[in-house]
């Protein structure tokens, strides 16, 4: 039912994989044994978060909608989405995103020694669950509220995954594929297979 | 055209003063028509699952601006909170030239003959302001049949016993059977139930050269890209600027009405496109801003003579904000349902409407609207984890195999569930904005309750293996796209706010025609029932206007 994908036919060239992202993906593979092996890549340019932030948004998006059979957020470009959407419409959360990061690196390091992209899954989801009910350690989470920042994540997520390509995530529809979704068929517009449309980029009119 | 002195002002081009401007014009009145948002056209429609009227996370396409206009919310603690118009808290409808038409799901409705008459039926419950409404189903009987033949309707309601008397059929036919309605049909029958296809706004086959539906799953709070849903911009609205009577004026924000010495409506101030103020004189005003906007527009016209806002000097102006609480049930079974047909909703009973014991009214109940993925994310029964492999199981298990039926309930009026304007908090502009405050009356969760009770039977009958039930349990402020009731039409000037023809008791020339003048709101959408009234107040406005009654 679902059509192949692979790395190499992703349609952006030079990306080089890093081998710290080589090495945690593998390991991520190896532990998580997840059905779905195809590796995303990760890279900008962002618009808002750094590349730090952007792998950590990346390793969250992924635990709240999983490789299995199907792709899951990574492989989506959720991460895409959230970074171009805070750089516009949802620059209102850019606050709220700034320090829900540091206080997931903060709650990441008191509870496991480890930053947040470097846990097991289980882990990460533990940290998750205690981000969602409010009882993530950290000083960040006096100013702002864990559980808050979660549901937002949580619900950006789902816009990403499950919402329209055009917007950046559901990489070559690949949600609406999972449901067995036909694409929208438009009237005089670009195609699914138009640039922005596989390179999470703005049209290039725009750039 | 350019009128410096129009015969007629119209703030507001949706279900209501579309139909207005259509009427007074055709009749030779010179008719100004001013319109706070776009004209979208159906090139323009995005067909965005994240962007459109009933997903609002990312915008709303059909208005208004995300930053320019905000409200105030209070909720049911007192806490108040300023919300933009992409908070579900801001109870939008839509600010376009069409109005909510535009982008609705079309649902055409008659009210039955009993929802004119709601207190004499039931009698009024402790805490509502419940009361007939001065005109009844017989004296609308014509306007909606005209609104049918004009604007357009298909579907078929011959099956359905409940509805009221009518003279003519519908005009087109209705679509083919959907699966779901292959399902649901003969599960209804079976239980004793009538059900029929549902009257739509919708080109089923061409009418009033436009081309039938295409059934895409982009319905329901989109714009039509084919131009097959007929809402106000593209019928009543084109034939009233085809007249030359009729200027439609878009970007312009109405702020207030202006009075003349002997306290008659002379007009009205508005910011227009280029953000100037200007001023249109009339002879007559007609607001048709939709519920909250409307009251918004009376309560802000404050003079010597009111105090408090134009025709409020008994405190009656955006009382009884009403809408519809939905509730229902969500099925799934063990086989593939979704057929990926639009618009979805497609089938209706009227079995439960009226005759419910220890009830008063009920709803009209229907399977719902094509649900897009993220929706759907949204909808997950309590029992299933908002994140993580569970929840995408959810999305593969249920996306294609569920059916939703839902119902309007027919909401008991309360006097504090209100439209005030705010003291401090003001638009772009500088107009005090729209402030929401109250409940709604604990009978809905007795309905609420009903309905679901209703559709669980009904999506078991049809082979659900699994249940989960939609249902409203908590009071909250009701308004919404159904938004209705702050400008009550009757016939005492103490308790209500226009008389039977949709003119303020307290001002001879200026009318509140939209569904703000609804004294209930009957268990159903309510578009068909607006443009209903709004054919039935411009009939009385053209024989005075014959007669010479207005100058």
């Amino acid at each position: 039912m679902l059509p192949t994908f692979s790395v190499m036919d992703s349609n952006r060239p030079n990306r080089q994989m890093t081998r710290r992202y080589f090495l945690r993906a593998s390991s991520a593979t190896l532990l998580a044994a997840p059905l779905f092996q195809h590796l995303p890549v990760l890279a900008g340019p962002w618009r808002f978060f750094d590349e730090n932030e952007a792998e950590t948004i990346n390793a969250m998006c992924e635990r709240i909608i999983p490789a299995d059979e199907d792709p899951g957020a990574a492989w989506a470009g959720v991460v895409h989405f959230i970074d171009r959407k805070l750089a516009g419409y949802y620059r209102r959360y850019q606050q709220l995103y700034r320090l829900g990061l540091q206080g997931v690196h903060e709650s990441s390091l008191n509870l496991f020694g480890k930053p947040f992209v470097d846990l097991a899954a289980a882990q990460q989801d533990e940290l998750l669950r205690k981000l969602e009910s409010n009882r993530a350690p950290g000083n960040v989470w006096k100013e702002i509220s864990a559980g808050e920042f979660f549901d937002r994540l949580v619900d950006h997520t789902l816009q990403g995954f499950y919402g329209g390509p055009r917007h950046g995530g559901n990489r070559d529809a690949v949600s609406w594929r999972m449901l067995s979704l036909p694409t929208a068929p438009m009237r005089s517009r670009r195609p699914l297979t138009a640039p922005w449309n596989i390179t999470h980029g703005s049209p290039p009119e725009k750039r | 055209m350019n009128f410096k002195h129009a015969n007629v002002v119209v703030i507001g081009s949706g279900a209501g003063g579309g139909v207005v401007a259509k009427e007074l014009a055709s009749e030779g009145l010179d008719v100004v028509v001013l319109e706070r948002g776009r004209w979208v056209t159906p090139d323009q429609e995005r067909k965005d699952d994240l962007s459109n009227q009933r997903t609002i996370v990312l915008g709303a396409p059909y208005g208004p601006d995300a930053e320019k206009e905000p409200r105030v919310f209070v909720d049911p603690e007192g806490k108040e909170q300023v919300v933009r118009p992409d908070d579900y808290r801001y109870n939008n409808n839509a600010a376009c030239v069409g109005g909510g038409t535009a982008s609705y799901g079309a649902m055409a409705w008659r009210y039955m003959a009993q929802d004119f008459q709601m207190k004499s039926l039931y009698g009024v419950p402790d805490g509502s302001t419940l009361d007939d409404w001065p005109i009844t189903y017989a004296d609308l009987e014509p306007f909606y049949e005209k609104a049918e033949w004009e604007i357009g309707v298909s579907g078929d309601v011959t099956p359905d016993p409940f509805k009221a008397a009518r003279r003519r059929p519908l005009p087109m036919p209705p679509l083919p059977d959907s699966t779901e309605t292959q399902l649901l049909k003969p599960a209804a029958q079976r239980l004793g139930w009538h059900p029929f296809h549902i009257p739509m706004l919708r080109n089923t086959v061409p009418y009033n050269d436009r081309p039938g539906c295409m059934r895409c799953r982009w319905c329901c709070g989109f714009g039509c890209e084919c131009d097959s849903k007929n809402g106000t911009q593209n019928t009543v609205i084109k034939t009233a600027l085809a007249t030359g009577h009729c200027e439609l004026r878009t970007h312009c924000i109405a702020a207030n009405i202006i009075l003349d010495a002997r306290g008659r409506a002379k007009g009205v101030e508005y910011v227009d496109a280029q953000n100037r103020r200007q001023t249109q004189t009339a002879d007559l005003v007609v607001v048709s801003g939709g519920a909250i906007e409307s009251a918004r527009l009376l309560l802000n016209s404050r003079s010597a003579l009111f105090p408090e806002g134009i025709g409020n000097r008994f405190d009656w102006v955006g009382r009884n904000l009403q809408g519809h609480a939905y509730s229902g049930a969500f099925g799934l079974f063990d086989h593939d349902v979704y057929d990926d047909l639009g618009p979805g909703a497609e089938i209706a009973i009227c079995d439960f409407n009226h005759g419910n014991p220890g009830l008063n009214g009920g709803m009209m109940l229907a399977n719902e609207f094509c649900r897009l993925p993220y929706q759907v994310a949204g909808m997950a029964p309590p029992d299933v984890p908002r994140w993580g492999k569970a929840h995408k199981d959810f999305m593969r298990t249920w996306f294609r195999r569920s059916i939703m039926i839902m119902g309007p309930s027919q909401e008991m009026p309360v006097f504090s569930s209100r439209v005030q304007v705010d003291p401090k908090v003001r638009d772009y502009w500088g107009i005090p904005v729209a402030r929401l405050s109250g409940v709604d009356h604990p009978h809905n969760i007795e309905l609420c309750k009903f309905a679901s009770d209703k559709a669980e039977l009904w999506l078991k009958e049809a082979g659900a293996i699994r249940v989960a039930r939609r249902q409203k349990t908590q009071s909250g402020l009701s308004a919404g796209q159904h938004q209705a009731g702050t400008c009550r039409m009757g016939n005492d000037p103490k308790t209500s706010v226009v008389d039977k023809h949709c003119k303020l008791h307290d001002v001879d020339n200026l009318f509140v025609i939209d569904a703000s003048v609804h004294v209930t709101n009957g268990g159903f959408n309510p578009a068909l029932t607006i443009m209903a009234v709004a054919y039935y107040a411009s009939d009385y406005i053209k024989r005075g206007w014959r007669g010479g009654g207005f100058l």
